[in-house]
């Protein structure tokens, strides 16, 4: 049996105008499962995952080469419908982000983006989730007050629950615990393992204690190239190769 | 020469003398068109002064003191221009924030502000010589010293002050509201309106009311382009003469003390607050909203 394949990386390079970011990578991504992407700082990790969803176009000197394949389409081909892949390949980012709304509005706005005009579904799926990224119970009261008034931990959730409304089929995490502690990263990861269930989730990470506790696979990168990439399991203890080993044991990054 | 203690003591007298002042100047001028005005309310009742359809006070005999078709002439005139200035300025601050390149924003940008720096007598010019002749001949007028021109050049007037100070609040917007924005699949239109308009509506309002202050005030251009007939206007077409205007006109006729002297700065205590409400309600939704949602 064929093995199942939701994102593959063919021969992916990328350039912020002179400078090559990331080295003919090729990485296969499975669904239902959490990858992490781990390594020093700078090493490309998140150049590597904003490829996914595109966001890397808005910057104008930003270059890639190589395939990305979703559904058995090149992302970056020649139809590729970028409005279309966002919806369908969620993202939170590394700081929280909520808009300048209400709890509800944040949760709605992919929504209505979407057109949806019938206040029933909006309501429905803005509480379904809320649910699922296990923020319904401390923000029921007040799904009219700002998002700013949420915590930081709360803020990040919202932002899950905002990708969720979507439906989206992946999940993009860029670093989403950094300016959280670590109560709030508890409970973020716990969050990600229940919806891991139903999605494919990538999640870029530096602390690599987190990388172990939540991802099905782990990929190490440095200076824009796979160094090795596997089962976590496997490679945490037993890292095929040496930089691997060096990293994992806190030599440097 | 001084120590230190002395120095500080020097500089900190300076800066606080300098912010009083400018107060005191701003309580001086109120305090001045206050008591100067006041006085016409002891022979012209309120209701004649602001209902009043008739503005005559040269008049032999019975004179009519009635300013209602000045505020409305000056009414119109900022109105109409911020009909105009508006959705210009709206487009071309999100333009610049959002859609050119910084090239082109950094040429573009200051060219706008340039537009401030116009003389209004030189708009005004263009205004008798090239536009109301214009004006009058599309819409078969016999003269084109109306509303409606003073409205449209009041309105580049400003152009650049809504423009400017939107771009400048769009583009502080944290960048982050962009890409979840576009993360989550919307189009740059859709981003534009969803999040970053509603983000940064105080700021356009309050570029918006500026502009409405400008427009109120400006008196060189509307009393080159209004036409100033003493009547009540019925339209844009029809001339204004809007309250600066009035005031520039008949100050120098007055003799200084009469009544109509007085009543001149009655209309002067009238603009001053309507420009005062006019920031007032701006300032309290920019409270507002900054309260609402802060970041």
């Amino acid at each position: 049996m064929r093995e199942k394949i939701k994102i593959e990386f063919k021969n992916t390079g990328f350039w912020y105008g002179s400078k090559q970011i990331l080295f003919g990578v090729n990485l296969k991504i499975y669904p239902k499962k959490i990858t992490a992407l781990i390594g020093p700082s700078g090493c490309g990790k998140s150049t590597l995952i904003r490829c996914v969803n595109r966001m890397n176009d808005l910057i104008p000197i930003a270059k890639i080469d190589g395939r990305i394949i979703y559904n058995n389409e090149d992302i970056y081909g020649k139809n590729a419908d970028i409005i279309e892949l966002r919806k369908k390949i969620g993202m939170v980012f590394q700081k929280p982000n909520p808009f300048p709304m209400s709890i509800f509005d944040n949760v709605a706005y992919g929504l209505r983006i979407q057109n949806m005009k019938d206040k029933n579904i909006i309501k429905q799926i803005v509480r379904s989730s809320l649910e699922k990224a296990d923020l319904w119970t401390e923000v029921k009261d007040c799904l009219n007050c700002s998002a700013f008034g949420l915590s930081g931990g709360q803020q990040q959730r919202l932002c899950i629950a905002r990708a969720l409304a979507n439906d989206p089929d992946v999940i993009l995490m860029d670093e989403p615990c950094s300016s959280l502690d670590p109560i709030a990263t508890a409970k973020i990861e716990v969050l990600l393992k229940k919806i891991k269930r139903e999605k494919t989730i990538i999640i870029v990470t530096h602390n690599m204690q987190q990388a172990k506790r939540i991802s099905d696979y782990s990929c190490y990168l440095l200076n824009g190239k796979i160094i090795e990439y596997s089962k976590t399991e496997k490679m945490f203890i037993n890292p095929r190769n040496k930089l691997t080993k060096d990293y994992l044991d806190g030599m440097f990054g | 020469m001084f120590n230190y203690k002395t120095k500080e003591k020097l500089i900190g007298l300076f800066f606080s003398t300098t912010g009083i002042m400018t107060l005191l100047i701003l309580i001086g001028i109120f305090a001045f068109l206050f008591v100067t005005g006041i006085h016409t309310f002891s022979e012209i009742t309120p209701t004649d002064f602001f209902l009043g359809e008739q503005w005559n006070p040269a008049a032999y005999g019975e004179p009519s003191w009635g300013i209602l078709s000045l505020i409305i002439g000056t009414l119109m005139m900022a109105f109409g221009s911020l009909v105009m200035a508006i959705p210009m300025g709206l487009a071309g601050a999100i333009y610049l924030s959002e859609i050119a390149g910084t090239k082109t924003r950094e040429l573009l940008k200051p060219a706008i502000e340039m537009i401030a720096g116009i003389p209004s007598v030189v708009l005004g010019l263009i205004g008798i010589l090239f536009l109301s002749p214009l004006i009058s001949q599309v819409f078969g007028l016999s003269h084109g010293l109306n509303a409606l021109t003073s409205s449209v050049i009041v309105g580049i007037m400003v152009l650049p002050t809504i423009i400017s100070i939107s771009e400048d609040v769009l583009t502080s917007l944290p960048n982050e509201f962009r890409e979840a924005s576009l993360a989550l699949g919307a189009t740059k239109w859709q981003m534009i309106r969803m999040t970053l308009f509603p983000a940064a509506l105080s700021g356009i309002v309050a570029a918006i009311m500026l502009g409405l202050g400008r427009a109120i005030g400006e008196t060189m251009v509307v009393l080159m382009v209004a036409g100033n007939a003493m009547a009540m206007p019925t339209s844009f077409f029809d001339p204004v003469r809007p309250m600066t205007a009035n005031i520039a006109i008949e100050i120098k006729e007055v003799v200084t003390g009469s009544l109509h002297y007085e009543a001149l700065f009655a209309i002067g205590l009238v603009l001053f607050v309507m420009t005062f409400i006019v920031n007032f309600i701006s300032d309290i939704i920019i409270e507002n909203r900054a309260r609402k949602y802060k970041w």
